[in-house]
């Protein structure tokens, strides 16, 4: 990494390998997703590509051998418009049948693809925060969308082509043999080198424009970083720097697309040097074939025309072969997302609480994410029913822990937690999510309008609803001052909302959701102390009447709550109302104190 | 034509591989089509006049076509690819040096996305365009002219009949056309929508989580899935109509041809060899045209994409007149602003509304205020991202516009509201203004911002390679490297914009003492929100819409009794609180 000249100034990971080499099992696996189409679509696909392909095979005979011997040399018109309207035939017919092979391939491809990127996508919205916090957005959206449409082609064209490339090599190696032996015997030698050119130059061609992806991706990561890191360069006159590292990644790209460029070039006089090698057999051999009386005209001719048919199905048989390849590698890294396990499995058995009070208690609860770090220890809490508790700590002390467990994004690894008495883990997973909502410190928008915004929390909800939840939160003032009131389009890196009103409006959203249980995971951590006056009514209406546990760092916000739990490094310190832990001068004591002694400055 | 010329500057130069190019394609051409030529000497003039003794030379004939025909496709090929990404190579460096030196406006209604589709998608729709496009019309006029010379000379009425299909031929590629090209901006616009709901349901995952919608987002993406499925239908069947139809007329020629061409060789106005060859040339002219439409609709996306380059290269960069300064050791750091305005856009209202203060060497001054009322405008007056609308503002004394963007800038070490970090490791990230700084003042730098600590804990300490946007490190942390990579710079005037917000308050306290050091003798400029963050400074400005609605020190604001105290007793009522508990 580090070079004597110059350091890199970047580093950029391509994540994406482009090829992986082939591998059965993935394979059969990948197959898999035909299965649905196995018995209805796939056949007449098949079936029509037969018809397409045996028209193909069968009219250089009807031309060659049949026309030009039996009826053009004989001098026999009318069996000549005989031929004529055979072939005619049989190309309406194969036309016919290429419509429906082109429009049933499709079909297949892009259901298949269709299927596979709706079991991606539905496996992720059930993977826990872990999985997302782990890895970038960007990657995760690469799959659903790249991987998955990288496998478009080998779907679509790919494996009906391949059957139809191997059917029409075979056909014709068929009927050359019953035409000529000798000269087929001949002839066939392009083929070996044909094969050969397609894979084994191919595969350097492929190698080399590989590494032209490698570094065009590195060169594109860095373009996107650039333009959004651009204010960072400019403040720090950085722009000279950026541009002599640019010139070195596009430089980079530049010399390897040459070198691609190159090999893909040699690639063609080779191709057709070996067309060749099959022109001179055909014109020397066969002629002389003629000369002994061993073949007619009409084969030489029909030879001829085959011999123009060989490339197209080996080269593409070339491509399918890489199709797979890039097949592989995208289905592994779909696979991979697909075998992650949703950290919460659902029992077959789930309960269904019918009316949830609120109550929550922890019992001897021990959380672990790893191994070697435990997050809790001897948790042993209650949450009454409609009574506000604060988790106070330092990061890393348990809090989100805490409240990570009361939804079930992870279940303990000892003890358990119980809703109004019944085991989390007995109970139905959807229910329990639609009874406890988050209200996170960032506020994400989603594009749309206010109202779809605030509607995200329960999307059956009527206008009068939504509006009223605004209201009662006290976010309709300033909706309805923008100029399209609650229709105004929003989104996530819009600047119509200030940070106090996505607050609002993320506070009406849990408000309209109505959960029995709602948490607040540091939800007015970001904004400044006028906003934080504007929003503390709306607080409190959100809080009333339900199980409300929050995360804060401000004193003010905690200082009402009913029970205030202090925890540090998994343990529960101290418990107790604000009052009855200031007496106490314990742990809360102190925090508090140091945060004033931050405040007043005497620390 | 317009666009194409006026990005001439970048491909002209490079126009000898042009040439050597289109030369090897007229070779390459001709001798496709003495292909089927050979062979119909062989038929008529070797097999059937029963002269054998011709075959050797024939056969040799063959090989040197193909021969030539290898080479000529090789310099073809290969000049042509050199043309276009040698053109490309230099498009793309001109393009980020343009990226780099456009203003801070430019960039506030630009779209990441949309930037990287044009220095991406349109560069590389540019390159195909010069690498493979021109030539292609070059080979189309060739091929179909070469094939049809020698059809005439073979029959005039073969070459009629056999060609009669050309006219239906002609007008199914412009129907067909007409339809798929409108279904593949389909494709491609069901395709944005696709990724822009993935993109929104993974970046706002947790939200989604916090209200358990996950199977609403389910429906909502199936039907986006659906879409882009059916516009993939839709065009498949357009392909699935046409292209079997172009074939087929195609293949009604060589019926044409059979049946035709058969009767005059019958006759004996055509030669055996001579319509075998025919069968040949006639998909050297259908061939291509049935390309003809994918090369047109080409040349117009091409057209487009250079439009759409030539837009960013038309933008103005950012003014920057000055004269460097000799001696940078002289710059002391004073600010003094003089009822600036700023308004950002014509339309917006404006931001700052005649502003004045004076900062002298080693002041420090605080900025308070709710979000939106000013605070980080004056500051990105100060480092010139914006420029006033009206007003003065002098850095020691002179206007500063005297000064250089680069030589003002590496003056100011500012800690940016959002904190960016870039894909380097934490050691180039502290370096990034200063890349040839020494370890040392690094890691002195990393422990007055109290990073050191947890860096030294992370696997591969400073050489840590940090992810995507600083991917890996808490918003805290981040911030502390921000607020290091400014120390480094060792500037004279020192701006921290809310910088640690997402650090908690002990931590906030260290920073604060170690950057009391770091302070003196520099300017520095405090925006923060909690009163403790700025009460030490010398001046405090209190901004309301834009403007300065009290000013002065912690203590006078504190008597004053304005917002200021409001601010301060919501803050402290807390305190309070605690201290009669206590």
């Amino acid at each position: 990494m580090e070079q004597t000249t110059k350091r890199s100034r970047f580093h950029y990971t391509t994540e994406q390998i482009i090829e992986k080499p082939f591998n059965w099992s993935q394979m059969v696996r990948l197959f898999g997703f035909m299965k649905p189409y196995a018995w209805t679509l796939l056949p007449k696909t098949i079936f029509a590509m037969l018809i397409v392909t045996a028209v193909r095979v069968a009219v250089p005979i009807f031309i060659g051998v049949l026309a030009i011997d039996y009826a053009i040399i004989p001098g026999d018109l009318n069996l000549l418009y005989t031929f004529a309207v055979i072939v005619l035939g049989l190309y309406l017919f194969s036309w016919v049948a290429n419509v429906f092979r082109i429009r049933w391939m499709n079909e297949i491809g892009q259901h298949m693809i269709f299927d596979i990127r709706t079991a991606l996508f539905n496996h992720i919205q059930r993977l826990s925060h872990r999985f997302f916090d782990q890895r970038s957005g960007g990657s995760i959206l690469v799959r659903v969308i790249n991987d998955v449409n990288s496998m478009q082609d080998l779907f679509t064209n790919g494996v009906v082509n391949l059957l139809m490339d191997i059917v029409m090599l075979v056909g014709i190696i068929i009927i050359l043999f019953t035409l000529s032996p000798e000269l087929a015997i001949l002839i066939l030698i392009v083929l070996p080198i044909m094969f050969f050119i397609s894979t084994k130059l191919r595969r350097k061609i492929r190698r080399s424009w590989q590494t032209v992806r490698v570094r065009q991706s590195k060169m594109n990561s860095h373009l996107n970083e650039s333009i959004q890191g651009i204010r960072v360069t400019q403040a720090y006159a950085q722009e000279k720097e950026n541009m002599d590292f640019f010139d070195g990644v596009n430089t980079d790209n530049y010399e390897s697309w040459k070198h691609a460029t190159r090999m893909n070039a040699i690639f063609r006089p080779f191709v057709e040097m070996s067309s060749a090698v099959g022109a001179v057999v055909l014109i020397w051999y066969g002629a002389s074939l003629i000369e002994l009386n061993t073949i007619s005209i009409g084969v030489f001719v029909s030879f001829a025309f085959y011999l123009g048919m060989f490339w197209e199905p080996i080269s593409r048989l070339g491509q399918v072969y890489n199709q797979l390849l890039v097949g592989m590698a995208s289905s592994e890294r779909i696979f991979e997302f697909l075998d992650e396990k949703p950290s919460v499995p659902e029992k077959k058995d789930a309960i269904s609480l019918s009316k949830v009070k609120g109550n929550i208690v922890f019992e001897d609860v021990e959380f672990a994410y790893d191994e070697s770090r435990k997050a809790l220890q001897n948790i042993d809490l209650t949450f009454e029913a409609g009574q506000t508790i604060a988790l106070v700590g330092h990061t890393g002390s348990g809090k989100s822990t805490i409240v990570n467990l009361m939804s079930r994004f992870y279940d303990p690894t000892k003890g358990r937690v119980l809703l109004d008495g019944v085991d989390l883990r007995d109970l139905r997973l959807d229910e329990l999510r639609s009874n406890v909502s988050y209200v996170l410190q960032d506020t994400f928008i989603f594009a749309g309008t206010i109202m779809d915004n605030i509607r995200f929390g329960r999307p059956d909800a009527t206008d009068q609803e939504v509006i009223d939840a605004a209201k009662a939160i006290g976010a309709h003032e300033f909706i309805v001052k923008l100029e399209g009131g609650y229709n105004t389009e929003v989104e996530e890196k819009g600047n119509v909302l200030s940070v106090g009103e996505r607050q609002l409006l993320s506070f009406a959203r849990a408000l309209l959701a109505n959960p029995r249980i709602l948490i607040l995971d540091e939800a007015t951590a970001s904004i400044d102390t006028e906003t934080e006056l504007k929003i503390q009514e709306g607080l409190k209406r959100l809080l009333a009447n339900r199980t409300a546990v929050m995360i804060a760092h401000r004193l003010s916000t905690i200082r009402d709550a009913n029970k205030i739990i202090v925890l540090e490094k998994g343990k529960v310190l101290e418990e107790g109302t604000h009052d009855e832990l200031m007496h106490s001068r314990g742990a809360y004591y102190n925090l508090v104190k140091s945060q004033y002694a931050a405040m007043t400055d005497k620390g | 034509m317009e666009t194409f010329k006026r990005l001439k500057q970048f491909y002209w130069p490079y126009k000898s591989y042009f040439i050597w190019s289109l030369l090897a394609l007229l070779i390459v051409t001709g001798m496709t089509v003495l292909y089927p030529v050979i062979l119909q000497f062989t038929i008529d003039h070797a097999v059937r006049a029963e002269n054998y003794e011709l075959i050797p030379y024939l056969a040799l004939a063959i090989v040197a076509v193909m021969a030539l025909k290898g080479g000529a496709v090789y310099i073809h090929q290969y000049f042509g690819d050199l043309f276009g990404i040698t053109t490309v190579y230099k498009l793309r460096n001109t393009l980020y040096r343009k990226l780099q030196y456009l203003p801070f406006r430019y960039y506030d209604n630009a779209k990441t996305g949309d930037l990287m589709s044009r220095l991406t998608g349109d560069v590389e729709t540019f390159r195909f365009f010069l690498s493979f496009g021109c030539a292609q019309v070059v080979n189309f006029v060739l091929l179909v002219g070469f094939s049809m010379t020698v059809m005439f000379y073979y029959s005039v009425p073969l070459t009629l009949v056999t060609l009669a299909v050309l006219p239906f031929l002609a007008i199914t590629v412009r129907k067909f056309d007409k339809r798929v090209h409108p279904g593949f901006r389909g494709i491609r616009k069901s395709l944005a929508r696709l990724n822009t709901k993935v993109q929104e349901n993974v970046s706002g995952m947790h939200t989604v989580k916090a209200l358990s919608q996950e199977d609403q987002e389910i429906n909502r993406f199936e039907k986006s899935n659906e879409d882009y499925r059916q516009k993939h239908l839709d065009i498949s069947k357009i392909w699935g109509n046409y292209f079997p139809l172009m074939e087929l007329l195609g293949n009604l020629s060589a019926v044409f041809l059979l049946a035709f061409g058969g009767y005059l060789t019958i006759q004996g106005s055509l030669q055996p060899g001579e319509l075998v060859a025919f069968f040949s040339l006639v998909w050297y002219i259908i061939g291509p045209i049935m390309n003809l439409g994918f090369i047109i609709n080409m040349f117009s996306q091409s057209k487009a994409s250079g439009e759409r380059l030539l837009e960013i290269l038309d933008e103005e960069e950012r003014k920057d007149e000055a004269l460097p300064i000799e001696n940078s050791n002289e710059f002391v750091g004073e600010v003094v602003f003089n009822e600036v305005s700023l308004t950002y856009g014509a339309k917006s209202a404006s931001a700052l509304k005649g502003i004045s203060f004076e900062a002298t060497k080693g002041k420090t001054i605080g900025l308070v205020g709710a979000t939106g009322s000013g605070k980080s405008s004056i500051i990105q007056l100060i480092t010139r991202f914006y420029e006033r609308s009206s007003g003065e503002i002098f850095i020691d004394g002179k206007s500063i516009d005297q000064f250089t963007l680069g030589d003002l800038r590496e003056q100011i070490g500012v800690v940016l509201q959002e904190t960016f970090l870039f894909s380097s490791t934490i050691r180039d990230n502290l370096a990034y203004g200063r890349p040839d700084i020494s370890m040392e003042e690094i890691i002195e730098a990393a422990k007055r911002a109290d990073a050191h600590e947890f860096i030294c804990a992370l696997p591969d300490g400073y050489e840590t390679v940090l992810g995507e946007r600083g991917l890996g490190l808490s918003g805290g942390q981040k911030q502390r490297i921000a607020i290091a990579r400014a120390i480094i710079m060792d500037p004279k005037i020192l701006i921290l914009d809310d910088a640690t917000s997402a650090v908690d308050m002990q931590t906030e306290v260290k920073i604060q003492k170690a950057f009391r050091e770091v302070m003196e003798g520099r300017t520095t400029f405090i925006i923060a929100h909690r009163i403790s963050s700025v009460k030490h400074a010398d001046e405090i400005l209190v901004l309301e819409d834009g403007e300065i609605c009290e000013r002065g020190t912690h203590k006078e604001l504190l008597n004053s009794g304005g917002l200021y105290r409001r601010i301060y007793d919501i803050q402290n009522q807390d305190q309070e609180y605690v201290l009669q508990q206590a």
